[in-house]
């Protein structure tokens, strides 16, 4: 596995069906090596089985996923998924949890990682002491020790309070900015997407509905208008499905003015 | 500071103790008030005195290891039976389609409603006893193995995939750590189960063991023998009780209701 470079993602004419239930359509996206994607919808659009297909996790009824050019099937060994709920094993301890599946002489480096995350002094606990937000820092740490090419996010942050998300979200861009690992963040948190994410892809219908590049500066402010004013175009354009050429025309406005 | 550690000391480990002492003292006294015979309760006294006869005979290790050996190596045969067999079932849904009704009917049956058929099979060798202490101990430890593995949370087993655990390494580091307080239940069911049918067929037809003892004197009267007989399974199931529970403040450290315990 290669150090530093992530992984080219592109999704071709994928489309997924669970029984009668077509969740994904025509999904199109190409994810450049080291972006940052956001995937935004509302709840049941098949965002997560986006990720999943991205992971191999699951196969697309048709179309295909590449990884670097070469088509995926199975499991995608390039990626590390982060969960929503930590996924850490209760019966082993942190350092053991992050040192998973890894062969060799791991221990330091997990410690390094463990640094990394701020819970270097917490390797000898049982994840049952930590609170959400470690856990999930332990869980960062467990994907990113094996410098994945690829990150797949579902959701990680959706279950920690409002204060701890932040913190949260600061590591995560930190650690992407060093390491520049290609990124795929599910979230139903706007705010979160624009925070972090190059682009905005807004699935509906089971189709790409919105491709957005966020074209503001890193580390990215909350108060800022220019950020406001982006979250609030994305807002209305998953919440009105009828007006839709207003609101694009709107986004494209808001794009212009951030331009001047 | 160090006064209120001794009278702590005295609440957690004396304080259980005296009321076992309260009716042993009791006891004894009513047997030498002439309040109770000999022959339905031998004083205490007498029972360490029959209990030490037959330490010095030497007839009384005889008996002992006779019947631990029945109970380990039955515990042995029917323990990784179950296991085995719980493991299959749970991790291989065509193995149970093929082989948990069966189990489950073989399970209905009370096993020591089988004793008449097991002593014309075997007579009243060993192999009797051994086989019904198998029997006895395979379906508890079967039924919660199979219980464990089915419960062991999915996501876990989905993200040792993710992170590229091979099936013997998920087996290892997932499925069995998952399974492994619902076994340890199932161990001490089958411990309980396996000194119970171990009195049963000893008492019904057996040459030697504990529970021979304990028949050999009822028909001389000796009933501080019997009582002694009686103490012992009681000693053994308590010992096997707190291996069980050893074992689990060992392997279930990392589980917060097994802390502290």
């Amino acid at each position: 596995m290669e150090t530093g470079r992530g992984a080219e993602l592109v999704f071709v004419q994928v489309a997924k069906q669970f029984g009668d239930q077509q969740v994904l359509r025509r999904i199109d996206l190409t994810v450049k090596p080291g972006e940052f994607i956001a995937i935004i919808g509302r709840s049941g659009c098949g965002k997560s089985t986006l990720l999943r297909l991205a992971a191999g996790l699951e196969t697309p009824t048709s179309g295909m996923i590449q990884l670097d050019g070469q088509l995926l099937h199975g499991l995608n060994t390039a990626a590390r998924v982060m969960f929503q709920d930590a996924r850490l094993l209760p019966w082993r301890r942190v350092i053991d949890n992050v040192g998973l599946g890894l062969k060799g002489d791991w221990k330091e480096q997990a410690i390094t990682v463990l640094e990394q995350v701020g819970l270097a002094d917490r390797a000898k606990d049982w994840p049952s002491v930590l609170s959400g937000g470690q856990r999930q820092r332990v869980a960062l740490a467990r994907a990113l020790i094996s410098r994945p090419q690829l990150l797949l996010l579902d959701e990680p942050l959706g279950a920690l309070d409002a204060l701890t998300r932040i913190e949260m979200q600061r590591l995560i861009e930190r650690l992407w900015r060093e390491q520049r690992f290609t990124a795929l963040l599910v979230t139903h948190d706007v705010d979160e997407a624009v925070m972090l994410a190059d682009r905005v892809v807004l699935i509906e219908d089971g189709e790409c509905a919105l491709d957005l590049p966020v074209r503001l500066p890193r580390p990215r402010q909350r108060g800022d208008a220019a950020f406001a004013d982006l979250v609030d175009t994305i807002l209305r354009r998953i919440l009105s499905t009828e007006s839709d050429e207003k609101v694009i025309a709107a986004s494209s406005m808001s794009e212009k003015r951030r331009a001047l | 500071m160090k006064e209120s550690k001794k009278v702590k000391w005295i609440h957690e480990k004396v304080v259980p103790w005296g009321l076992p002492i309260v009716l042993l003292v009791a006891w004894q006294g009513a047997v030498e008030a002439g309040w109770l015979s000999s022959r339905v309760l031998p004083a205490p006294t007498d029972v360490v005195a029959a209990a030490w006869d037959l330490l010095e005979k030497g007839e009384l290790w005889q008996h002992l290891s006779i019947s631990f050996g029945r109970a380990l190596i039955g515990f042995a045969i029917g323990g990784s039976l179950g296991f085995v067999l719980g493991l299959l079932n749970g991790v291989f849904r065509p193995a149970e389609r093929l082989l948990d009704t069966s189990i489950q009917m073989i399970r209905n049956i009370p096993h020591l409603a089988m004793i008449p058929l097991v002593i014309l099979w075997f007579g009243i060798g060993e192999e009797a006893k051994v086989f019904l202490v198998a029997i006895g101990v395979l379906f508890p430890i079967y039924v919660n193995t199979l219980h464990g593995i089915r419960n062991v949370d999915a996501g876990l087993l989905e993200m040792g995939r993710v992170y590229g655990l091979r099936p013997w390494q998920l087996f290892w580091r997932i499925w069995l750590p998952g399974a492994l307080s619902s076994i340890l239940v199932g161990l001490r069911y089958a411990l309980g189960i396996m000194w119970l049918t171990l009195i049963v067929a000893e008492t019904i037809a057996a040459d030697r063991g504990i529970g021979y003892l304990a028949m050999n004197a009822r028909e001389f009267m000796q009933t501080d023998v019997v009582v002694f007989s009686i103490l012992l399974y009681a000693l053994f199931g308590k010992l096997a009780d707190s291996i069980a529970r050893f074992l689990e403040k060992r392997w279930l450290r990392w589980n917060v209701n097994y802390q502290n315990r």
